[in-house]
């Protein structure tokens, strides 16, 4: 039996009003007709007696008050489910953009997922190898893990994803065929979503990838549901056929504003710079759709990528995001601007999960005790330039000077590397000690005295040559 | 109750629903909403208007459906077999949940509080004829290997007589344990579960001063910023700055009876982290399992958000229950501002006035009222019991000026703030000396004195003193380098040096440096001051910092916590000796 409603009581930016319509459900998915049969999507966001508000997916353009036929579909969100999604590309609220036709399956999900029961997750501690060392060896990235990119505008986000992407595919000992990337694309550039194609192809890893793409000049409200499709896709891909799925959600930003711009049409009272006072637990119900579950072999890693407006950590978007993942990789303008690529700021960043999943057994013993020490030496290294911006360089004591070299060689050897550049997690660490060689053994307090003896070794620093070396044994 | 106490749903929006017209429920009231029959609350009335609070999610909920009243406050059910368990926020076993529908929970779902099935085997404690009232004990089980529970009768019976008792052996938590007649002539069955409402405390006699520290093992807390037994204290910190990691160390080193950790809108794979490890690790004080004195709740951030403004009232009222057993009971809340973000959430979809920031004008009355329910206290029976409360607190961008962190540190006595540069530069814990307090030093000092040594305050007062004078001479660095400092300064800064290294900074991943016992803390600070005087003599006399430095005896000192093990305290005396050589081998060098 369809049932449908002619005619909108009220058009909002992205929401409408249906009224006198009897027993919609909340979060149901309506669909419009446009005069001219176009069809439009859309979802109640919220449900009274005799009215529904209902937000429009593909924008509200078009539609008319008295000649829109809405149709209540009676259920949620859903999509259908199949592996045969793997290579394939879709538009932001799952429909094919690649000509290949809808996907048949008889499995349909519905989107909005549901919360995973902390006692079925297990707890996760496979590191993923990048070949980065800045990641690999200071914030370790874990299977199961949603570990973020805070960037900025003009920062290359994209390409540290992207190469995250290559290297831990094919660094990875076991067979490509169980390891697929979803990608999610909210409100990109064109450019953007194109480079990431690219690449995918260029790796052979397109057969892999499902991408979802809504581009930055298509229906803002489409990008609320974006993320949830992905996921639920990533889910299925991972729990059910058993796969490892890495999600690259760009750009969480502009998902937030969509959100925003909803909140504000519906008139509800705003927290934060505008956001909803619900933007927390709406990104939680996205970042916390990653993990391990009990008796399965998949899991879903999730990478989000959000632009910090004006560069600043502390704007609702980043410090929410903070909260939820399991840490942060935070980009560094200063040191984009020194040509450090890629320009990671270590010291905010940071991997929640990297204590359980690093060590003997996983990695090497000496691996926290190095990471702790780059961390403080580094920290050191702020003091002693603060320092030497007051009183000069040439004022500096000896040690605050070795300190000052330090700092330059571990930005330019350490985190800097080339794109292409995959390394061993052997030569991270060792690259850790060669640079920590540099300093007194007396000022590494961080690490434990066995593990010091027996991989520290000085090293001397030659101007000319701008290298660190060894010291000759004495 | 059967008459109709019902209502038609008008509208949803989010969590909150509402219904047109005078309704028959009250305030509080536990309603069942929907064909799905999900849980929700009662939070506001008027003759027009219902608001219900559902804590389950509402996607598919139609206008029109049924909302039934239960004619019952939402409550908690006490009784054997809350330890050991993880719950949501609304006391529903996890476990059991993850049985009905797998991995995910999906709604709607029933599952008993307390394993119905399950037999104690239980002592009874009156006799027929015994003069009971409120908190009276009646049985006893060995609920866990570390927890003897105490059954009693409910707080709110006034005086009554046994008249009949069950016979020792097995029994469920619902079989008749023993029958009463109460003074106001009703005739009462007693079982050894009860409910209580969670958004009331359960009444005890009267409040004691602490006047005993929780022990945790954590240099920086039990040294310079203790908590008492019944006490209450705040960790604000950014993301990333290591609340999370302070709470599981407290949770596993305390020497609190009971452990109530309350996950509030955080992370999945932290709870999972804590069942995993919690499960492997030995309860230092009894051998046991950890989780033989831990319940744990977890409400993550993706589970509906009204139940993660109960589920801090649901762990409160659990403590209240096994603090009225006579335990020493102390409640990790990680964290309270997603709990007030709840509230925030909440008041935003009732459209109710903004105050600070969007949070609502109720924010500091409900995070008083949570607060105060902690307390060491004589419970009816007469027993003494305790319940303490650790909230983490997240504020916005870290800045400890915005509402949550303002209000708490007004009903808090121990403020342990992180430091976001402390954190970068991995010292952990980050607690920042300078701006934590504890409004406790005072007193505890007699416990210390007592239980540990007379010189504990003092020698705590002058580490104190070392690093105030170092903040402020380090404003004189920053402008001018150290080197033109005088000698006696260097040497401030450098004992500073070896009490930040060797002394607050603690590492949770090594087997010993993880918890040390107060004697140990105290023969560390006792070292530091001796190596403190002894230098000082030496600079007075006239010897350069520089000459002082060429001896390695700084390091070995900050590297005591990882050299002298827990167990081996006799080792110290080799330090004084050691520093005792230092002295006398720089005299003999410059002589």
């Amino acid at each position: 039996m369809l049932i449908e409603y002619l005619g909108l009581s009220n058009i909002n930016g992205p929401l409408v009003v249906l009224e006198g319509v009897e027993g919609a459900a909340y979060n149901e998915v309506v669909e419009f007709t446009v005069e001219g049969g176009q069809k439009k999507l859309g979802q109640i966001v919220s449900a009274y007696k005799d009215k529904a508000v209902i937000q429009v997916f593909e924008g509200t353009d078009g539609l008319s008050l008295s000649n829109t036929r809405v149709h209540l579909t009676g259920r949620p969100m859903k999509i259908a489910l199949s592996k045969e999604m793997l290579g394939r590309t879709f538009n932001g609220i799952g429909e094919p953009l690649d000509h290949l036709g809808p996907i048949y399956s008889d499995l349909k999900r519905d989107v909005n997922g549901l919360p995973l029961n902390p006692v079925e997750r297990v707890y996760p501690r496979n590191y993923i190898r990048t070949g980065i060392s800045a990641i690999d060896g200071l914030t370790t990235l874990i299977r199961g893990q949603k570990l973020p990119v805070f960037s900025g505008n003009g920062l290359p986000h994209d390409r540290l994803a992207a190469q995250i992407v290559q290297q831990a595919s094919l660094g990875d000992a076991e067979s490509d065929e169980k390891f697929g990337i979803v990608f999610a694309a909210m409100g990109v550039k064109y450019d953007v979503a194109d480079f990431f194609r690219r690449t995918f192809q260029e790796s052979g890893a397109s057969d892999h990838v499902v991408m979802f793409m809504n581009l930055a000049n298509d229906p803002v409200i489409e990008r609320l549901i974006t993320p949830k499709i992905a996921l639920t896709t990533a889910e299925y891909l991972a729990f059910d056929c058993g796969m490892h799925i890495l999600v690259i959600l760009t750009d969480m930003t502009s998902f937030c504003e969509a959100l925003r711009e909803v909140s504000s049409s519906k008139g509800e009272i705003p927290s934060r710079k505008g956001y909803p006072g619900y933007l927390y637990s709406e990104l939680a119900t996205i970042y916390e759709r990653a993990g391990i579950v009990k008796d399965g072999s998949g899991s879903v890693t999730q990478i989000p990528i959000l632009t910090m407006p004006n560069d600043d950590i502390t704007h609702p978007i980043p410090d929410l995001t903070g909260y939820i993942t399991e840490g942060q990789i935070v980009l560094d303008r200063d040191l984009f601007g020194q040509s450090v690529y890629p320009p990671i700021s270590v010291l905010p960043s940071l991997s929640r999960l990297m204590k359980d999943g690093i060590g003997e057994g996983y990695t090497r013993e000496d691996h926290q005790d190095v990471a702790n020490q780059l961390f403080s030496c580094y920290a050191r290294v702020g003091e002693a330039r603060n320092l030497a911006s007051v009183i000069g360089e040439d004022e500096l004591s000896t040690i605050d000077k070795q300190y000052l070299i330090f700092g330059r060689q571990f930005e330019k050897q350490f985190i800097g590397q080339r794109p292409d550049e995959n390394r061993t997690i052997e030569q991270t660490l060792d690259l850790g000690w060669k640079l920590l060689g540099l300093l007194p053994k007396g000022e590494l307090d961080r690490v434990n005295t066995k593990i010091l003896d027996k991989y520290y070794r000085p090293s001397v620093y030659d101007a000319k040559t701008d290298t660190v070396n060894e010291a000759d044994p004495v | 109750m059967s008459e109709n106490r019902t209502g038609i749903i008008y509208g949803i929006d989010g969590p909150v629903v509402s219904i047109k017209g005078t309704t028959p429920f009250r305030m509080g009231e536990m309603v069942y909403v929907g064909n799905e029959r999900l849980i929700g609350e009662v939070i506001s009335l008027s003759s027009e208007q219902t608001t219900i609070q559902v804590y389950e999610e509402t996607t598919g909920l139609r206008p029109g459906a049924v909302v039934e009243g239960s004619g019952d406050a939402i409550s908690v059910l006490l009784g054997p077999g809350i330890i050991h368990n993880i719950y949501d926020g609304i006391q529903r076993p996890l476990d059991q949940i993850a049985e009905q529908s797998g991995h995910f929970i999906t709604r709607g779902l029933r599952a008993d509080s307390l394993d119905r099935s399950r037999k104690w085997d239980i002592t009874i404690t009156v006799h027929p004829g015994d003069l009971v009232s409120g908190g009276t004990v009646i049985a006893e089980t060995p609920e866990t290997k570390s927890i003897m529970h105490r059954s009693m009768v409910p707080p709110d019976v006034p005086g009554a007589k046994v008249t009949w008792i069950a016979e020792n052996g097995p029994h469920t938590v619902t079989d008749p344990i023993v029958k009463i007649h109460r003074d106001d002539g009703i005739d009462q069955t007693l079982t050894l579960c009860q409910r209580w409402p969670i958004r009331i405390p359960r009444p005890s006699d009267s409040h004691y001063p602490a006047t005993e520290p929780m022990i945790t093992g954590q240099r920086i807390l039990d040294s310079l910023f203790p908590l008492a037994k019944g006490g209450t204290a705040a960790i604000p910190g950014g993301f990333g700055t290591g609340k999370t990691m302070l709470q599981h160390q407290i949770a596993k080193w305390s020497n609190a009876d009971i452990i109530i950790y309350i996950g509030c809108g955080e992370r999945g794979n932290e709870m999972t982290q804590v069942l995993e490890e919690f499960s492997e690790l030995e309860d230092p004080r009894t051998g046991n399992s950890l989780m033989d004195r831990t319940v744990l709740i977890a409400n993550t951030s993706n589970m509906p958000v009204a139940a993660r403004e109960a589920s801090i009232y649901t762990g409160v009222t659990l403590a209240e229950y096994y603090r009225d057993m006579g335990y020493d009971v102390a409640i990790m809340a990680d964290s309270t501002s997603r709990w007030a973000e709840a509230l925030r959430e909440l008041s935003g979809r009732l459209e109710e006035m903004p105050a600070e920031e969007g949070y609502p004008a109720y924010l500091a009355s409900r995070l008083s009222s949570f607060y105060e329910r902690a307390g060491a206290m004589r419970n009816l029976n007469g027993t003494n019991g305790s319940v303490s409360i650790i909230g983490a607190v997240s504020p916005q961008g870290g800045d400890f000026s915005e509402p949550v962190t303002m209000n708490t540190k007004r009903y808090v006595r121990c403020f342990w703030g992180l430091d976001k540069s402390l954190a970068y530069a991995r010292h952990f814990p980050a607690i920042q000396w300078m701006s934590s307090y504890s409004e406790y030093d005072h007193e505890l000092s007699g416990w210390y004195a007592e239980h540990v040594n007379p010189l504990f305050t003092r020698r705590r007062a002058e580490l104190i003193s070392i690093l105030h004078q170092e903040s402020s001479l380090n404003e004189i660095v920053k402008l001018i380098g150290s080197d033109v400092l005088p000698d006696d300064q260097k040497l401030t800064l450098e004992i500073a040096r070896v009490i930040r290294l060797g002394f607050l900074q603690q590492n949770a991943f090594h087997k010993d440096d993880t918890s040390i016992p107060l004697e140990k803390q105290f023969l560390m600070m006792d070292t530091i001051h001796y190596l403190y005087k002894k230098a000082k003599e030496l600079v007075v006399m006239g010897h350069p910092m520089s000459v002082l430095k060429e001896s390695d005896i700084f390091d070995r000192v900050i590297a005591i916590k990882y050299d002298v093990p827990n167990d081996k305290t006799e080792l110290f005396e080799d330090y004084k000796k050691a520093i005792d050589g230092f002295y006398d081998e720089v005299i003999a060098k410059n002589a």
